[in-house]
């Protein structure tokens, strides 16, 4: 078991699997979650099977995703940054010229399928900033902070001006994360922090009245229950009825009459803990730790600096789709458009999830390289 | 490609150390690494401590408020209406039925907009210009997450359509139910009456919490006046909804108790006969069994068509009953009030005999004219020249108003009022439908009461022949013959014959209830009035000897004719006579003369006489009374 843990394969698996790019037990983890979620997925669908196959589709992209980007060494990987970074940029340009989509510009489409390119900056920033960083002495000094924030800023407020402003948080966060990992003094992160505390009365003045609304609503949702409130609302009384054991897979009352809004995809954790109660929602966080701490130990292992911080940025930037949706969820934070990672339905973020996962297996099976 | 970037920012990208900067000492920068990593990974687990709080806070916390609140999200409490009773005929057939048909209802607090969602429903399915208006009033009833009916009896391809539209509109819902349904139609309307949309009024009445899930309730009629036997007992049931507030299952069910069954003692054919017989003439038409007092007829033209008044009558409909010629809506049979005219002279004849003011064989002459001392206006005989000398059954058969004129003034109007009073006259019969009409059985002291004026003997006289201030009901004339003929016993009719409540295997039978069982002196003086009564259709100078039956059926009658205007003297009426001045014509009988199974009044409103037009419908009563009772 030790031996496993340790990455090492044992002798009797297939040889493609021996190859050295692949950490099983984060490959074990990620498919135990896969796995769940579909059968969450099948509950919170209506017991459409239908849904499931076209989840299980996009885990299959997903997958190949990983496998392949697995298998590229993170020198490579760094090699190509800039130009991943200044295409997710030029898309993002491209959106705000001829986006398509219901009210917002997010969208591309590339007619033969759509897709948006805040997705791709999800990577990116981050792998730049790491490439940025690499070879740089740390903690960086004024400048290399300047130009970093310069990196996650253009992209950030691209991707707000859209306007969608969960991702334009995250991209920024996976950023901030590698500003964080890079060794930056605790004294310049806690005036930054207090910079942005300061400055946050000012984001109101820049926020969609919808968005403004989300705020209001999560202080007080009853004020409204059949409006804006009924999301956080009944989300609440899905994961409380759920109690310590659920209601059952597929006998969850608030999410089998449409109760939950979005069940299927933002609030399918409400769902979850409906069905499974305490101890699923417990399994399910004890599952993602596993994962994330399995990634910050990828990064430990790490050798170059490049690896390390963006194995550290991938891997606390997917925790915080845990913690931004499961607090949704449970009404400790506002309702934002973020999915519960690898379990969410739809969109193309579970395909940059895995190709996220893919970079971690990389750098994992490369650790021994110096380059 | 690469060229294409300026030299320094392509090298600083593909890791050169950029030219100034210190060597990177990397065991270091990997021990300071490890230490943010680990710091980062402690944030994660207290992040994630924190939310498994949370989450322990509501699953087990609060597990008890929010597992009630997901209970009251999806389980409603919904009333049943019972389904209402049948009415039957005496014979069995159904005159009032249930038939399955599809209404709209709408929960207001799913339906998000009311006037818009009543608008786009208005373009599927027929809704009236102020259908939003009306729902707002018929809503205040309900509770905001009740269904409220909106519309009733779908047609098939209104409900084909909403079902296409449905996921359009939440909360809206095609619901199946009974509908109330007549098939005799105008035929039965003034006894049946109607059942109507439940209004204040109706829940003023009724115990509104056995109404929470009714739609309809009796407005007029049987169905108005049995309206608590009929309706049932409203059961509930615990049902299951999703979001939209659509039932997706039943949980559990207190069925309701449906309404119990009435038979009518009315017969369909004799109805129908009596409605042929009347044609295109407004009249009235009652029959009652003497032996028990249940209505076998009663009918009253021109009527309606009940069926319109269920679904909500439009407003273009009902201005056409309105506006009928004839007033439709008004039931002649208990409120139309008529001048009694020769009808009233057997009981007369009665009081005289009962009374000892005359006897059998007591004859009074009768040359045309009969004046009053003081008076030199003559009142007339109908036949010009007078009968000559006649006795009571003389009298009654060739209907001679002179012996009529002498034998009130020797009663007087006080003994006539008085002994009249007992056969039902001047007061409501009784009879289970609202409204009746008492009519008026003139007294001194009514007319003191009424007009502040003196008795005048004139009055008197024109009494004795049922003219001046008498006023009487058809169902009054229907039921003093039947108490004539049955030898004294008044009955409160009845229209209800039996009753079946829900689950018992019997029917009950119910039994007209005797209103007064009338003092007889001497049963030889009914029997002379009788026979005066049959001599009026099978005497030789009978004035109604046209009707006259095949033997072995004997039927006694007396007609009347109901003055509507003033005649000048020896004026006649002719058929030139405008419509509206002719007289009402009216007959009474019943038969079969030795053991009277059926007490008939007919009235033919501006028929003219009614030896000539009332007599023949009240004929075609009793030969269908007959029909009826040869196939017993």
């Amino acid at each position: 078991m030790r031996r496993l843990l340790r990455g090492r394969v044992p002798g009797w698996l297939p040889g493609w699997l021996q190859g050295p790019h692949l950490d099983l037990p984060l490959l074990a983890a990620l498919g135990l979650l896969i796995a769940f979620g579909l059968f969450v997925l099948y509950s919170a669908s209506g017991g459409s099977l239908d849904t499931v196959y076209r989840q299980g589709v996009r885990i299959g992209v997903g997958l190949v995703a990983l496998l392949v980007l697995s298998q590229v060494p993170p020198h490579v990987l760094r090699i190509w940054t800039p130009w991943l970074y200044a295409l997710g940029v030029l898309l993002l340009l491209a959106t705000w010229l001829v986006g398509t989509g219901r009210s917002t510009s997010r969208w591309l489409d590339l007619g033969v399928f759509r897709f948006q390119p805040s997705e791709i900056m999800k990577l990116a920033v981050p792998m730049m900033m790491a490439a940025y960083l690499h070879p740089r002495r740390l903690p960086p000094d004024l400048r290399s902070l300047l130009v970093s924030v310069g990196i996650l800023a253009v992209p950030a407020v691209l991707i707000a001006r859209q306007p969608d402003l969960g991702t334009a948080l995250l991209v920024a966060a996976s950023g901030v994360f590698v500003l964080f990992l890079s060794g930056l003094q605790w004294r310049v992160i806690f005036g930054l922090a207090g910079l942005a505390a300061a400055a946050a009365p000012a984001l109101w003045w820049v926020m969609h009245d919808y968005q403004r609304q989300r705020v209001l609503t999560f202080l007080d949702p009853e004020s409204d229950p059949l409006g804006s409130g009924w999301n956080i609302i009944q989300s609440k009384i899905a994961v409380g009825s759920g109690g310590l054991l659920g209601k059952g897979w597929l006998h969850g009352t608030q999410s089998r009459l449409e109760f939950i809004p979005e069940r299927h995809t933002d609030f399918i954790l409400a769902v979850l803990s409906e069905e499974f109660g305490l101890v699923g929602v417990l399994l399910l966080l004890l599952l993602y730790l596993f994962i994330v701490g399995r990634g910050l130990y990828i990064a430990g292992l790490a050798r170059t600096t490049y690896a390390r911080l963006l194995a550290g940025s991938i891997s606390m930037t997917f925790f915080l789709y845990v913690m931004v949706n499961a607090g949704m969820v449970s009404g400790l934070l506002p309702v934002v458009g973020v999915p519960l990672p690898l379990i969410s339905y739809g969109g193309t973020s579970i395909v940059t999830l895995l190709a996220g996962f893919g970079i971690l297996m990389s750098i994992f099976g490369h650790r021994n390289f110096i380059r | 490609m690469p060229a294409l970037m300026p030299r320094t920012f392509a090298s600083r990208l593909r890791g050169r150390r950029p030219a100034g900067q210190p060597l990177k000492d990397q065991a270091l920068e990997g021990r300071q690494f490890r230490a943010r990593a680990l710091t980062a990974f402690l944030l994660i687990v207290a992040v994630l401590l924190l939310l498994g709080l949370r989450y322990v806070y509501l699953q087990v916390l609060n597990y008890d408020e929010y597992a009630t609140r997901s209970a009251s999200n999806r389980v409603r409490i919904v009333p049943v209406a019972p389904n209402r009773g049948l009415i039957y005929d005496r014979r069995g057939r159904p005159v009032a039925e249930n038939r399955p048909a599809y209404r709209l209802e709408l929960v207001p607090e799913k339906a998000g907009d009311l006037e818009q969602v009543i608008a786009g429903l208005g373009r599927i399915i027929e809704l009236p210009a102020d259908a939003y208006a009306a729902f707002e009033e018929e809503r205040r009833r309900f509770r905001s997450f009740d269904s409220v009916p909106l519309k009733f009896n779908l047609s098939e391809e209104e409900v084909a359509r909403f079902a296409v539209d449905r996921h359009r509109y939440a909360g809206v819902e095609v619901v199946p139910y009974l509908a109330r349904h007549y098939p005799y139609g105008d035929l039965l309307t003034h006894v049946l009456g109607y059942v109507g949309r439940l209004d204040a009024e109706d829940l003023a009445r009724v115990d509104a919490a056995n109404y929470r899930g009714t739609t309809h309730a009796g407005k007029s009629g049987i169905e108005r006046y049995y309206e608590d036997q009929l309706h049932g007992v409203s059961g509930l049931e615990k049902v299951e909804t999703n979001v939209q507030g659509r039932t997706l299952k039943v949980l559990e069910r207190d069925p309701p108790i449906h309404g119990d069954d009435l038979v009518l003692s009315l017969d369909v054919q004799l109805q129908q006969a009596a409605w042929d017989a009347l044609g295109d003439r407004a009249g009235a038409v009652v029959a009652i069994d003497p032996s028990d007092g249940s209505v076998l007829v009663l009918v009253s033209k021109p009527a309606y068509d009940p069926n319109l008044f269920v679904q909500g009558i439009s407003t273009a409909n009902y201005r056409s009953i309105l506006a009928a010629p004839g007033r439709p809506l008004f039931n002649r049979a208990l409120l139309g009030g008529y001048e009694p005219g020769s009808t009233i002279k057997p009981f007369i004849g009665l009081a005289g005999l009962e009374l000892g003011v005359i006897g059998k064989d007591h004859r009074v002459f009768s040359n045309g004219r009969f004046f009053l001392p003081g008076l030199d206006k003559p009142f007339r005989d109908w036949r010009k020249g007078g009968h000559g000398w006649v006795n009571i059954q003389g009298a009654l058969e060739q209907s001679v108003n002179t012996y009529f004129y002498k034998l009130a003034l020797d009663l007087g109007i006080d003994r006539i009022h008085d002994y009249l009073a007992q056969f039902g006259f001047g007061a409501a019969s009784g009879l289970d439908l609202l409204g009746e009409n008492a009519g008026v059985l003139p007294s001194r002291a009514w007319k003191r009461g009424q007009m502040g004026q003196p008795w005048y003997p004139g009055e008197t006289v024109i009494a004795g022949i049922g003219q001046g201030f008498n006023v009487v009901t058809p169902l009054q004339l229907a039921n003093a013959v039947a108490t004539l003929a049955n030898g004294g016993t008044r009955r409160e009719p009845r229209l209800l014959y039996a009753r079946k409540h829900a689950g018992d295997a019997q029917a009950e039978k119910v039994r007209a209830p005797v209103a007064l069982q009338i003092p007889v002196n001497d049963p030889l003086n009914w029997d002379i009035v009788r026979e005066g009564m049959r001599l009026v259709v099978h005497g030789a100078q009978g004035t109604a000897r046209a009707i006259r039956p095949d033997p072995p059926l004997q039927i006694a009658g007396k007609s009347g004719t109901a003055q509507v205007a003033a005649q000048a003297e020896d004026e006649d009426m002719t058929d030139a006579t405008a419509a509206h001045l002719r007289h009402h014509a009216l007959f009474l009988a019943y038969a079969p003369f030795e053991r009277p199974g059926i007490a008939v009044a007919a009235v033919v409103e501006h028929g003219g006489g009614g030896s000539r037009q009332a007599a023949p419908v009240a004929r075609a009563v009793i030969d269908a009374w007959v029909q009826q009772g040869l196939a017993e």
